[in-house]
């Protein structure tokens, strides 16, 4: 199975300029650390780097993609995530005013989460029935849907100054060319669609201030004794490797109940169980009595 | 007969040993089912979380107004001193009221402040009050100087000094009037503003307040000012980075340690009651700001629009790194001196304008100096250049970005008046007595929202398990709160900053405890899928016999009253 690699050269406009992106190790994206990094309950030895930092005037775009179902995502295959733990993370994210407005991007079948969420959040969705594209001739699979493509092709014209607005967005993906029903959800979001930058999730611009004000400092330098300044040199570049090896996921911290994941007994074990005792005792004590309960 | 006996007896057995199933099903099965399929829930003080959720905060301000010899008239003097208290209510929404107290207290001034008043300039006399008494913390002295006195500028009717002082000049209808009280009602919109210039004001609250009530500020500027300045939090990194674009051409020296220690560790260490800091600093060579700069054959130099500048940052702060281990926030301080061939590099505003101080700085991030050292030697010169940076002027910059980012400056003050440049620390008293007024509310306000919202997560969901050191957190976080709002009431400024950070600190260590990830989510379709195959086999049986017995002594009991009748 290609865990990804495929799709680099086709996502790499998504996340360049990205601030924060979780997706750095394959193994490490799992419902429970997405569901960490989002509500921020994370050890306390997590590295900055794996933190979402964010605060009440940050946007953040999630994209996410795979398959799906009927109120519910899967992550990696061997997982899922359902749309109400999914609500019930975004609401606590509003609670604690760690967004700003929140786009959710995603690109699975039936992505339509339609009955979420009764809470008032900023969140604009934009979802996607989704349907494959041309297959790769080399592999002989489908690795790119139409979405994905038609979506690409689209971001690939934004550069960082663009206008284009939310509106724009929406109209990428019609039924035509992508065979699929996009879908879009707005009544959770507070301003007009039309008037919000996808810059404002896509792009890298900051808002800046010239500063005008400076302090007159006319105090001079105090001299700090230590050993280097004998030799002036500039200070050595500071060295901040931040470790990803690929192979270790982010560990999970061990919650109170013992995890679901040892060996379940076969179905119907316990069915059989149940059958095996209620013949052992009709055979111990007879047929007859099988009118005191019948 | 004998069968009939044994058909009873055998009946009687058969009902005696459902019943008996079935009690021990119900008195032993279903308790021991419940026990065990619980979540440990410890005990939390939810009444005294809910009355939290109510705010209702009171700030007190002393004040003294003291009136320097001819402001008042000989005779009402004799009415001095005399102690005020005036209470304002601001209901900023339905769960948050506030109450502002101001404890004021006229009198006269000594013959020792008569002296220090007589000085030629306010900022002498400013000099000369401060040795008299020092204000504590929270409180403010206002003294009200005659309209004749020269120390004020013509347009300036109101001084505010560096430490907690105030000097108002008398203006001409206030000496009209004829008794105290009259010149006390003249004086009262002066002495508020100054109030709301040096200690607490509407608008400033109700920013600290936004992590608790959401509101839509009218005008953009008061969007920028509310979105500047970090949020509150108990540290913060301070990094300073030297960016080097060609080394081949300069090297350069700049004493960081030294600068800072001079000029900002005097202002970070005013602030330790706000929050802890610390410092570093790095040099980057070969780092490019990633924006094209123009060049402007009129001025012969290079030049950034405002436009391009928003672009700059992002590419850049990939390659700054950052402390790994804490998680506080970070301001990011750079200096970029341009390479040789795009030197001198200047920014212009949205004006065209060019800017003096030749920075700009981004809110809640840091900010970004250009330095030209074009200046420091001749084109033929041997390349590399050595070129020892003025870090007076470079600290002079950061200082001015480091006061707005932290909040310390915010809206100009209003016209009349004159405020003193901040001293040598970077940071006037006054301006921390706001800084800590405004910290202390937004604490309490994001305290009592983390505390009830968790509250109300924790209720929700009837499966998280809550250990007994979340207990604990929430428990010390409420009473670190009440004790913080205690501490306001009564004016304590310093103590109640000091129980707000420790409030915060606790409803935050609760919040994110890693212990309160809800994955025990289970839809109810899958909860039958579970216990039927379990529970149902066994309970048919117990069923359907206890019905039996139930049909036949309602049978029976309808024998007896038919034999009866």
């Amino acid at each position: 199975r290609f865990q990804g690699d495929q799709l680099l050269p086709y996502t790499h406009v998504l996340l360049q300029n990205l601030l924060f992106s979780f997706s750095s190790g394959t193994q490490s994206v799992t419902v429970e650390n997405f569901l960490r990094v989002l509500t921020g309950r994370l050890p306390p030895s997590t590295p900055r780097s794996k933190r979402l930092l964010s605060d009440d005037r940050s946007n953040i775009l999630i994209y996410l993609t795979g398959h799906g179902g009927n109120g519910f995502l899967k992550f990696q295959d061997s997982e899922e995530i359902s749309n109400v733990e999914l609500a019930d993370a975004f609401e606590q994210m509003w609670q604690k005013r760690r967004y700003n407005e929140l786009l959710f991007i995603i690109d699975t079948c039936q992505g339509s989460f339609g009955n979420l969420f009764k809470y008032n959040l900023n969140i604009y969705f934009f979802t996607l029935f989704v349907f494959q594209h041309q297959p790769d001739l080399a592999i002989g699979v489908h690795l790119m849907d139409r979405y994905t493509f038609y979506l690409l092709e689209f971001l690939e014209d934004i550069h960082p100054a663009s206008k284009a607005n939310m509106n724009d967005l929406f109209k990428v993906c019609p039924k035509s060319q992508c065979v699929s029903t996009p879908g879009h959800r707005t009544d959770l979001f507070q301003r007009d669609p039309a008037s919000v930058l996808i810059t404002d999730f896509f792009g890298s611009v900051r808002k800046v201030e010239i500063t005008t004000e400076t302090v007159n400092l006319t105090d001079p330098i105090k001299f700090i004794h230590t050993i280097t300044k004998l030799h002036p040199h500039p200070d050595p570049p500071l060295l901040l490797f931040l470790l990803h090896p690929p192979s270790s996921p982010l560990l999970p911290v061990s919650p109170q109940k013992p995890k679901q994941k040892d060996w379940h007994p076969p179905d119907g074990f316990i069915l059989g169980l149940w059958t095996l005792i209620l013949m052992v005792f009709f055979q111990t004590y007879g047929v007859k009595h099988l009118k005191h309960i019948f | 007969m004998t069968e009939m006996a044994t058909t009873e007896v055998e009946h009687r057995r058969g009902q005696l040993a459902a019943l008996s199933i079935a009690a021990v099903v119900i008195v032993v099965g279903v308790p021991l089912w419940w026990k065990t399929t619980e979540t440990y829930r410890a005990w939390l003080p939810v009444s005294q979380i809910q009355e939290l959720a109510k705010l209702e905060l009171q700030l007190s301000a002393d004040v003294e107004v003291v009136f320097a010899r001819g402001t008042v008239p000989p005779e009402q003097q004799k009415k001095m001193p005399l102690t005020q208290t005036q209470e304002e209510d601001h209901a900023v929404d339905e769960d948050t009221a506030l109450k502002y107290r101001y404890e004021t207290r006229y009198r006269t001034a000594t013959v020792m402040e008569e002296d220090a008043l007589n000085k030629p300039t306010a900022a002498e006399a400013d000099l000369a009050l401060h040795m008299l008494s020092e204000s504590p913390c929270g409180s403010l002295v206002i003294y009200v100087i005659p309209e004749s006195s020269s120390q004020l500028p013509q347009d300036a009717d109101v001084y505010i000094g560096q430490r907690r002082t105030a000097l108002l000049r008398v203006v001409e209808q206030m000496r009209a009037a004829k008794t105290l009280e009259q010149l006390l009602h003249h004086l009262q919109p002066q002495i508020k503003q100054v109030l709301r210039v040096m200690s607490f004001s509407r608008a400033d609250i109700t920013a600290a307040l936004s992590d608790r009530v959401r509101f839509h500020p009218g005008s953009k500027e008061s969007v920028a000012d509310s979105m500047r300045a970090f949020k509150s939090s108990p540290g913060y990194e301070i990094t300073f980075s030297l960016l080097n674009p060609d080394p081949k051409s300069h090297r350069l020296y700049w004493d960081i340690e030294g600068a800072a220690q001079t000029y900002i560790q005097p202002l970070l260490t005013k602030m330790s009651p706000v929050a802890n800091f610390s410092i570093d600093s790095q040099t980057l060579h070969y780092t490019m700001l990633g924006v094209n700069p123009r060049y402007d054959a009129s001025r012969g130099a290079y030049t950034l629009n405002a436009d391009s500048l928003a672009h700059v940052i992002n590419p850049v702060e990939a390659r700054l790194g950052s402390n790994a281990a804490s998680s506080n926030p970070v301001l990011n301080f750079l200096l970029y001196v341009p390479d040789a061939h795009h030197s001198p590099l200047y920014i212009q505003d949205h004006h065209k304008q060019e800017v003096p101080s030749n920075a700009f700085h981004s809110p809640r991030w840091g900010g970004i100096m250009v330095y030209n050292v074009d200046g420091y030697y001749e084109t033929e010169a041997e390349f590399p250049v050595d070129i020892n940076i003025n870090m007076a002027k470079v600290m002079g910059v950061f200082l001015a970005q480091l006061r707005l980012l932290l909040g310390v400056q915010s809206s100009p003050p209003p016209t009349g008046f004159l405020v003193a440049p901040c001293g040598s620390t970077g940071l006037a008293d006054w301006e921390l007595d706001r800084l800590m007024w405004s910290r202390s509310v937004e604490n309490i306000a994001t305290a009592t929202t983390t505390i009830t919202s968790l509250a109300q997560l924790l209720d929700q969901i009837g499966n998280i398990v809550i250990n007994d050191n979340i207990a604990e957190q929430v428990s010390s976080a409420v009473a670190s709160l009440q004790l913080a709002v205690a501490e306001l009431e009564a004016g304590n400024l310093g103590f109640a900053l000091q129980f707000s950070k420790e409030a915060i600190l606790a409803s935050e260590k609760a919040f994110f405890d890693p212990s309160l990830l809800h994955l025990l989510y289970f839809p109810d379709d899958q909860k039958f899928a579970i216990y039927i195959p379990l529970f149902l086999p066994m309970c048919v049986p117990i069923l359907l016999s206890l019905l039996k017995i139930a049909s036949e002594a309602r049978q029976k009991r309808r024998e007896k009253q038919a034999k009866k009748d």
